[in-house]
């Protein structure tokens, strides 16, 4: 066990809350009148406020007790949700994070204006229906058996209840069992509380805010002496004079039925703990594919049954360990709703942000590394593609544009795809602006995706005018460099009128992979799998010929390059080469190897810093007999071979 | 620069070296920045990589480039003989410690220079570009080169 810092706790557990509050809000925006909604939002408050002044965030707890008052009249209806008190609410959330991250900041007039601004929205509001003072409760309390489990402690509950006034406490005894078939795990009485004094509703409720999911709370004000027999909002359960025994009957079947026992369903790990994981499994699987290779050289069936057997598991180990580093990708999907939600109130351009895909998983690394390319992304589809409403209108469009973020799988990868309907990439003006920056000769004949891959050159932009978010250059270049870092490549696709898509193309995880081994002259090299699509054998008529390197595989040509050649191997080929046909985005191309050596669980060493010039290699990995061998990248010798245009350009950038 | 390496140094003014013999030269590392001494293993070749690292070998499960610097003081590579070692180093290349395996001919010992007796590298008389070379210290009788490895690799 490790001691964690207690602050570190509430730190990540106020981090959870305030993202599940922004979510909840973005919500509220959408579904002004969902109680539920308002109920999760106040209950993060709540939480907040609690553990805050626990921690000692006493401003953090001030604040949020200011916030959480006000939005108390939103939850007992006294006033209606709007818009403008969602972006209130926004901002006072942003200001909660801001107390956390940095308790000591000189921020306090934010959080007065802030304050300000929600009296002025709530301040209109009639007050709260007036509840007669009461002058006692009858309070009926039953909680589901099970609710000891998650740590629940009825007695402080109780104590609570002390608290707000002068208390009569009797316990239901009725379904307690005989003392040998009691599970002391389980909670087997309620009580009756009558409290005397002007305690309100709401702050008996408040008691009971965590629990009332999983209880049966009955507040009668204490009979005759009410000075008017004011109708009860809130219908108790049961008629509270009933016997108790017969209420306990009729509430604890449902509220059982209700509570399924949920403990240790997860539980948090620290992220270094799993890198750590990994390596040991990457070590483990290095060691593996030694001892298999050992094996083949021995006859003995014994070793080679054990070898088989421990390839097996290890490479079931694997998979296990990359499981545990895989999250949803909707994590961290929920963020850009509040992106999109500012930037297009900033802009003035209305627009609708749909995602679809959230369940996909990816290693955390990846996902943690994506965050800052699709804001990019997502800031340039608002900014530059979608168009003003008067522009839509113009063209016939709906004035709300749509930004759509999807992520699915394909294969071992995962596509990730930001999609306006704004109006298109304009292909002439970037590549006039590309010709301005002296980026191509005027006059070279480019393709469009030629053309687009200026948009990641470093500061280039086509904005003619500079705003706030984007237009100064800076960006595309990163997401560029990001992407490529993660293994990953960039697909565009626009259609003009109709909008832009850009669709990143990652891997699984960073850490394994499943690779071709190939022989090249002496060296062994490593394809990714995932990039390959099929092997065939090398034409004779092609084994020898220049300048007509290319195949008909079933009617498409696929140009393909001598990786002899390009790795200068030495000695004589082999008689009979080996195509290998790799995708790569749009492009096919054919890799001739001399030999295809099998399949091999690939752990992935990236190269020395020193190496960095070396782009053909995206990394290396051991072999069974413990040399490295180079890991090809498909994307670099595609992007580098086939487009002679390509290069011109570059030298001239 | 200098001042670093002096630091490193000792009180007595001496500083701790393996003595390396790479082609006809004679090079002194710090002692500090060696990791290990091994025999050499089997290499494999980088394509497209710069001729003084256009190898990586696996130490101990990490991938690790193979420098011959012999090729950056113009010196002819020739075959490895049963002296051949790999002296694997750490460097500090932009603030990131990295670990590189150097070719020598042959590993002498660990000794003490004294670093009274480093001498400015001589802008004529020498073949070398003086950037690679730190100093230039006395041992015994002879000169021995103390080399600037980051600037001499990257």
């Amino acid at each position: 066990m490790t001691t964690l810092d207690p602050r570190e706790v509430f730190l990540a557990e106020a981090n959870e809350l305030l993202d599940r509050l922004e979510t909840t809000l973005l919500d509220l925006g959408d579904q002004p009148d969902d109680t539920t909604l308002i109920d999760t939002a106040f209950r993060a408050l709540h939480t907040i406020k609690g553990s805050g002044a626990m921690f000692g965030f006493d401003r953090v707890a001030a604040f949020t007790h200011d916030f959480e008052t006000a939005f108390d009249l939103v939850r007992r209806g006294a006033i209606a949700t709007s818009v403008e008190l969602v972006n209130v609410a926004l901002s006072a959330k942003d200001y909660i994070r801001l107390l956390i991250e940095d308790p000591d900041s000189d921020t306090a007039v934010i959080g007065d204006a802030i304050l300000a601004e929600l009296d002025r929205l709530v301040s209109g509001a009639p007050a709260p229906p007036a509840e007669p003072a009461p002058t006692g409760w009858q309070i009926g309390i039953s909680f589901a058996p099970d609710i000891l489990h998650n740590g629940t402690n009825p007695l402080a509950l109780l104590d609570e209840l002390r608290d707000l006034g002068a208390c009569t406490v009797v316990p239901r005894l009725a379904v307690l069992p005989d003392i040998e078939d009691l599970d002391p795990e389980s909670l087997h009485i309620g009580w009756d509380v009558t409290l005397v004094g002007s305690a309100e509703r709401a702050a008996i409720e408040d008691v009971f805010l965590f629990v009332q999911d999983v209880m049966e709370l009955t507040l009668v004000p204490l009979a005759g002496e009410l000075p008017v027999s004011a109708p009860d909002p809130v219908p108790p359960a049961a008629d509270p004079v009933a016997p108790a025994v017969e209420r306990d009957a009729s509430v604890r079947g449902p509220a059982e039925r209700r509570a399924p026992p949920r403990a240790a369903a997860t539980m948090r790990v620290e992220a270094e703990r799993l890198d750590e994981l990994m390596d040991r499994v990457g070590e483990l699987v290095i060691a593996q594919a030694r001892l298999s290779q050992m094996a083949g050289l021995h006859a003995d069936a014994g070793i080679k049954t054990i070898a088989e057997e421990i390839e097996r598991l290890s490479a079931r180990l694997r998979d296990t360990a990359m499981g545990i580093r895989m999250v949803p990708i909707g994590t961290l999907f929920s963020r850009f709703r509040r992106l999109v939600h500012d930037l297009s109130r900033d802009l003035g351009k209305p627009v609708t942000f749909v995602t679809d895909g959230e369940e996909t998983e990816l290693d955390k690394t990846v996902i943690e590394r994506l965050a800052d390319p699709l804001v990019h992304l997502i800031r340039n589809a608002i900014d530059h593609g979608v168009e003003a409403p008067e522009r839509r209108a113009a063209s016939g469009k709906a004035a709300t544009g749509r930004i759509a973020l999807t992520a699915e799988h394909a294969g071992a990868q995962v596509l990730v795809s930001v999609r306006d309907d704004g109006a298109g990439l304009d292909v002439a003006r970037i590549r006039a602006k590309a010709e301005e920056r002296g980026l191509v000769q005027p006059g070279t004949p480019l393709t469009d995706q030629q053309v687009y891959q200026f948009l990641f050159a470093p500061g280039f932009s086509t904005a003619q005018e500079i705003s706030a978010l984007s237009g100064r250059g800076v960006g595309m270049d990163v997401v560029k460099k990001t992407i490529e870092g993660l293994r990953g490549s960039i697909d565009i696709t626009t259609e003009p009128g109709a909008g832009t898509a850009i669709v990143l193309r990652l891997p699984l995880t960073l850490a394994i992979i499943e690779g071709l081994l190939i022989r090249v002259g002496e060296a062994r090299y490593v394809l990714p799998l995932a990039v390959v699509e099929e092997c065939i054998e090398l034409p004779a008529d092609r084994s020898q010929g220049r300048g007509r390197d290319f195949l008909d595989i079933r009617g498409a040509l696929v140009p393909f390059l001598r990786l002899r050649d390009l790795f200068d191997a030495a000695g004589e080929p082999d008689p009979h080469q080996k195509v290998i046909i790799v995708a790569v985005g749009e492009a096919r191309i054919g890799l001739v190897a001399d030999q295809i050596l099998g399949n091999h669980q690939t752990v992935i060493k990236s190269l020395s810093k020193l190496h960095a010039d070396v782009a053909t290699f995206s990394g290396a990995t051991i072999l069974g007999d413990g040399t490295a061998a180079l890991i090809i990248d498909p994307a670099q010798i595609t992007a580098g071979g086939h487009a002679a245009g390509q290069g011109d350009y570059r030298e001239v950038a | 620069m200098m001042t670093d390496f002096v630091e490193a140094g000792r009180a007595d003014g001496t500083l701790q070296v393996v003595m390396l013999g790479i082609g006809t030269e004679t090079f002194a590392l710090e002692a500090g920045m060696v990791r290990e001494i091994i025999d050499p293993i089997p290499t494999t070749r980088v394509a497209g990589a710069r001729p003084h690292l256009a190898h990586i070998v696996n130490v101990r499960g990490n991938v690790v480039p193979l420098a011959d610097i012999r090729t950056r003081f113009g010196m002819p590579v020739t075959a490895a003989t049963p002296d051949t070692r790999f002296v694997v180093i750490e460097l500090d290349i932009d603030g990131d410690p990295i670990l590189v395996a150097l070719v020598a001919d042959k590993v002498f010992e660990v000794t003490a220079v004294a670093l009274e007796t480093r001498q400015q590298v001589p802008t004529i008389g020498t073949a070398w570009r003086p950037e690679y070379i730190r100093s230039i210290v006395k041992s015994g009788d002879d000169f021995v080169i103390i080399p600037d490895m980051p600037q001499l690799l990257n």
